[in-house]
């Protein structure tokens, strides 16, 4: 299936639900969002242009396999529970830095945002799996 | 650094194989990365075990929270003596079948991401072992479905897709009913916490909704394991896959399934007084019968193997139904036993694949004269399988054995000498027809085995060998397990601390089903 | 409201299971997914029902005030809820993989693993 509209929508969708999932996951911790949500947003934003274009063309559009990204976002998940290892003894109590402004950076982020890989990653290669049986 | 290494020993067995699984995963076009990165995973993943197995020998039970969460509102993983056994053999068998896999495995199925999944579920079946949280458990056991589905299918082969298709929806069945036995049993106590539970539940009165959920833990398990009646999904699947995967899901997958029911009917659950015992003394007899009658009608050496899986689960799941301490003690070590001796007899059987080119007996032949040192290494396994002395399925059979005519369960040991009589049955028919027998048509000559698949059976052999001509310490090590198994107070304290006793007292309200801390410490 | 969950559950695991007893593998795989669903609400239900607020603490506070809802039904399902997503996702894949390549959305024609009617092996040597 090759639509000219679909195919232009497709790629206006998919930066602007890519921004959304970048937004869901930074309001991630005290408010309702994060992690998971953020990475089955985007791994909508790339399942419609795959969709869209098919499926070669979306794997060029993330240029990685995903299962690399889902690789990434483990390790990125495991190393944000160290801290709390070290100092606290015990693992994935999570450590906060706070800056005199009141802006709070926290390991949470990085735990986050390795789920978010690793739901983004795993998403994908399911889709694209599914939609290369399919065609 | 030592002491902080010794200290979290619990974490390890878990950490060490999903980190490297983790890494497997980032290099995943990069075959030669990924095979490095998992040999040295396996090879850190047996010294986690071993540095567990000797912490728990020397301190008794370890347990750690998560997150600082105390218990039992976080996860806490603990180990005990049996977990720590488990944990040990799990370390040994993913190094052996881990080498064995290096002259096995494909280039197309490590293609298809062996390296991340086999480390994957070796981290999953750690996980089940050394949890101390009910649902924690549940989630494990679906990592290890999923892991397992991957690897079951990595060929692609239109009997795999067949095989894993039954795997996954009996399988995903099985975790269901699990699922469905928490959540009731949650709703009547409040808490998922496995040492809390233990608490909560000596002091509850029997209600329909507890039997109902120990009848489904029994259901839920009993597929994972391969239990009478529900076995057949498992000779259905196991081998369809590559031999390597065959091995360590026919050592390991059902034994977490075991392990879990032991775990369960030990701490929480009362076998006695509520049925379940009748119940599994017919389960645990029809296990090991109809296993045994299902492999001697195989001619596919794996099948034959895939069906004694199902009749041994069958010994140790005896020794949970007697219950006493020497009855457990004997399933421990026979659990420890079965799982080195199949392993290693479907890395035989790989290797008999290797030299004759198939799997199907009637079509090979002629070993013992070609290869002679395989010959030997086969009758290692094989005799200790049937139980023969002096190796060390001899003695876990006669532990298991004995128990039962101490527990006054006659027939059940009469049951269990007739399908030893029956194993050995079956392994005469692999050694007279792959080793005795002249090969049928036109010889080929028998090809070479690699030293890197000998290797790893003449090891899990020498540990056969070793426990069966000493088996004082296994036996009193299993008699040490199975002691804390029938009184889990150590294990309790372990993972509650000190509130187990007086302290905090944690009750259980009622109305919004939350558990509610009556009185603070004070300490 | 307990009672309205409750038969609800029941419907959900006795369409569940009836359409698990089929031979066609996709509502097989319906089946499974409804189920999951079932004993999700189960869950829910055995958390304890209640009209209470949501649990979330306030900005600035430790404690969360007042009575509130009880959380951790709610931590379960999802946990539950991602698993049975990623298990059911896969065994489409699955499933469509096995009727494109043995050509058989009917459990009894799929026979590749255990074929029928082999010979039996000598009773005695």
């Amino acid at each position: 299936m090759s639509s000219i509209i679909f195919s232009a929508m497709a790629r206006l969708f998919f930066w602007a639900m890519l921004a959304v999932s970048i937004f869901i996951l930074y309001r991630g911790h005290d408010e309702p969002g994060g992690g998971f949500v953020g990475g089955l947003v985007a791994a909508c934003s790339v399942a419609i242009l795959a969709l869209a274009d098919g499926v070669p063309s979306a794997r060029g559009m993330i240029r990685v396999h995903p299962v690399i990204l889902v690789g990434i976002g483990l390790v990125l998940a495991i190393v944000s529970g160290l801290p709390g290892l070290v100092l606290d003894a015990s693992f994935l109590t999570h450590q906060w830095l706070e800056f005199p402004n009141g802006f709070k950076l926290g390991t949470t982020m990085i735990f986050d945002l390795g789920v978010y890989l690793v739901v983004f990653g795993g998403f994908l290669s399911l889709v694209f799996r599914l939609y290369e049986e399919v065609s | 650094m030592i002491d902080f290494i010794i200290e979290h020993a619990v974490v390890w067995p878990v950490a060490v194989p999903i980190t490297a699984a983790a890494l497997a995963a980032m290099f995943w076009l990069r075959q030669d990365i990924q095979r490095l990165v998992s040999m040295v995973g396996l090879v850190l993943m047996l010294g986690a075990s071993l540095l567990l197995l000797v912490t728990v020998m020397q301190d008794g039970v370890q347990a750690r929270q998560f997150g600082s969460w105390a218990a039992p509102f976080g996860i806490s993983f603990a180990a005990d003596l049996l977990s720590a056994a488990m944990v040990m053999i799990t370390g040994v068998l993913a190094v052996a079948v881990g080498v064995f896999g290096l002259a096995d495995i494909r280039k197309r199925e490590e293609h298809s991401g062996f390296h991340p999944l086999f480390l994957g579920m070796l981290t999953s079946v750690n996980g089940a072992f050394l949890t101390g949280d009910i649902f924690n458990l549940y989630v494990w056991f679906e990592i290890m479905l999923i892991t397992a589905m991957g690897l079951l299918v990595l060929g692609k082969t239109r009997a795999q897709l067949d095989g894993t298709l039954k795997y996954a929806v009996l399988n995903l069945f099985s975790t269901l009913l699990f699922l469905l036995a928490v959540a009731i049993l949650y709703g009547a106590t409040g808490s998922l916490n496995m040492a809390d539970l233990s608490r909560i539940l000596a002091t509850t009165e029997p209600s329909a909704a507890l039997t109902l959920s120990a009848a489904l833990f029994l259901a839920g398990f009993g597929i994972k394991a391969g239990y009478f009646p529900l076995f057949f999904w498992l000779p259905a699947s196991y081998h369809t896959a590559s031999i390597t995967i065959s091995a360590i899901f026919a050592g390991l997958l059902t034994k977490v399934g075991v392990y879990a029911c032991f775990r369960v009917f030990t701490l929480m659950f009362e076998i006695e007084g509520s049925g379940l015992r009748e119940a599994m003394v017919v389960i645990a007899a029809g296990t090991m019968l109809f296993g045994v009658f299902g492999a001697a009608v195989q001619w596919d050496v794996r099948r034959i193997l895939s069906f004694h899986i199902v009749s041994q689960i069958g010994y140790m799941l005896l020794g949970l139904a007697i219950a006493t301490p020497l009855a457990i003690a004997g399933a421990v070590f026979y659990i420890v036993h079965h799982i080195i001796v199949k392993a290693n007899l479907f890395l035989v059987a790989g290797a008999i694949y290797r030299a004759t080119g198939t799997y199907d007996l009637r079509k090979s032949g002629g070993l013992m004269r070609t290869n002679p040192l395989l010959a030997a290494l086969f009758l290692i396994p094989a005799i200790s399988l049937a139980g023969l002395p002096p190796l060390s399925g001899f003695w876990a059979k006669f532990l298991v054995i004995d128990a039962s005519f101490q527990g006054g369960e006659n027939w059940l040991a009469a049951v269990a000498l007739f399908v030893g009589v029956l194993t050995l049955y079956s392994m005469s028919k692999i050694w007279i027809e792959a080793f005795w027998k002249a090969p049928p048509g036109v010889r080929q000559t028998a090809r070479p085995v690699p030293v890197l698949m000998l290797l790893p059976i003449a090891a899990l052999g020498a540990i056969t060998v070793t426990i069966g001509l000493s088996p004082e310490p296994f036996i009193q090590y299993a008699q040490a397990a199975a002691e804390t198994l029938v009184n889990p107070e150590a294990y309790i304290v372990a993972v509650l601390g000190e509130s187990a006793g007086p302290g905090v007292e944690i009750a259980f309200d009622p109305a919004t089903a939350s558990p509610i801390i009556i009185e603070e410490s004070v300490q | 409201m307990d009672v309205a969950i409750a038969l609800l559950v029941g419907a959900f695991m006795t369409l569940g299971i009836f359409l698990m007893l089929s031979r066609s593998v996709i509502r097989m795989l319906l089946g499974l997914a409804l189920l999951g669903n079932g004993i999700n609400l189960l869950i829910f239900v055995s958390g304890r029902l209640s009209r209470e607020a949501p649990p979330i603490v306030p900005p600035g506070a430790y404690v969360p005030e007042g009575a509130i809802a009880n959380p951790l039904p709610q931590a379960l399902i999802l946990t539950a809820i991602v698993i049975g997503f990623a298990m059911f996702a896969y065994l489409l894949i699955l499933g469509m993989r096995a009727y494109q390549s043995l050509d058989a959305d009917h459990t009894d024609t799929m026979r590749l693993a255990e074929p029928e009617d082999g010979p039996r092996p000598p009773l005695s040597y």
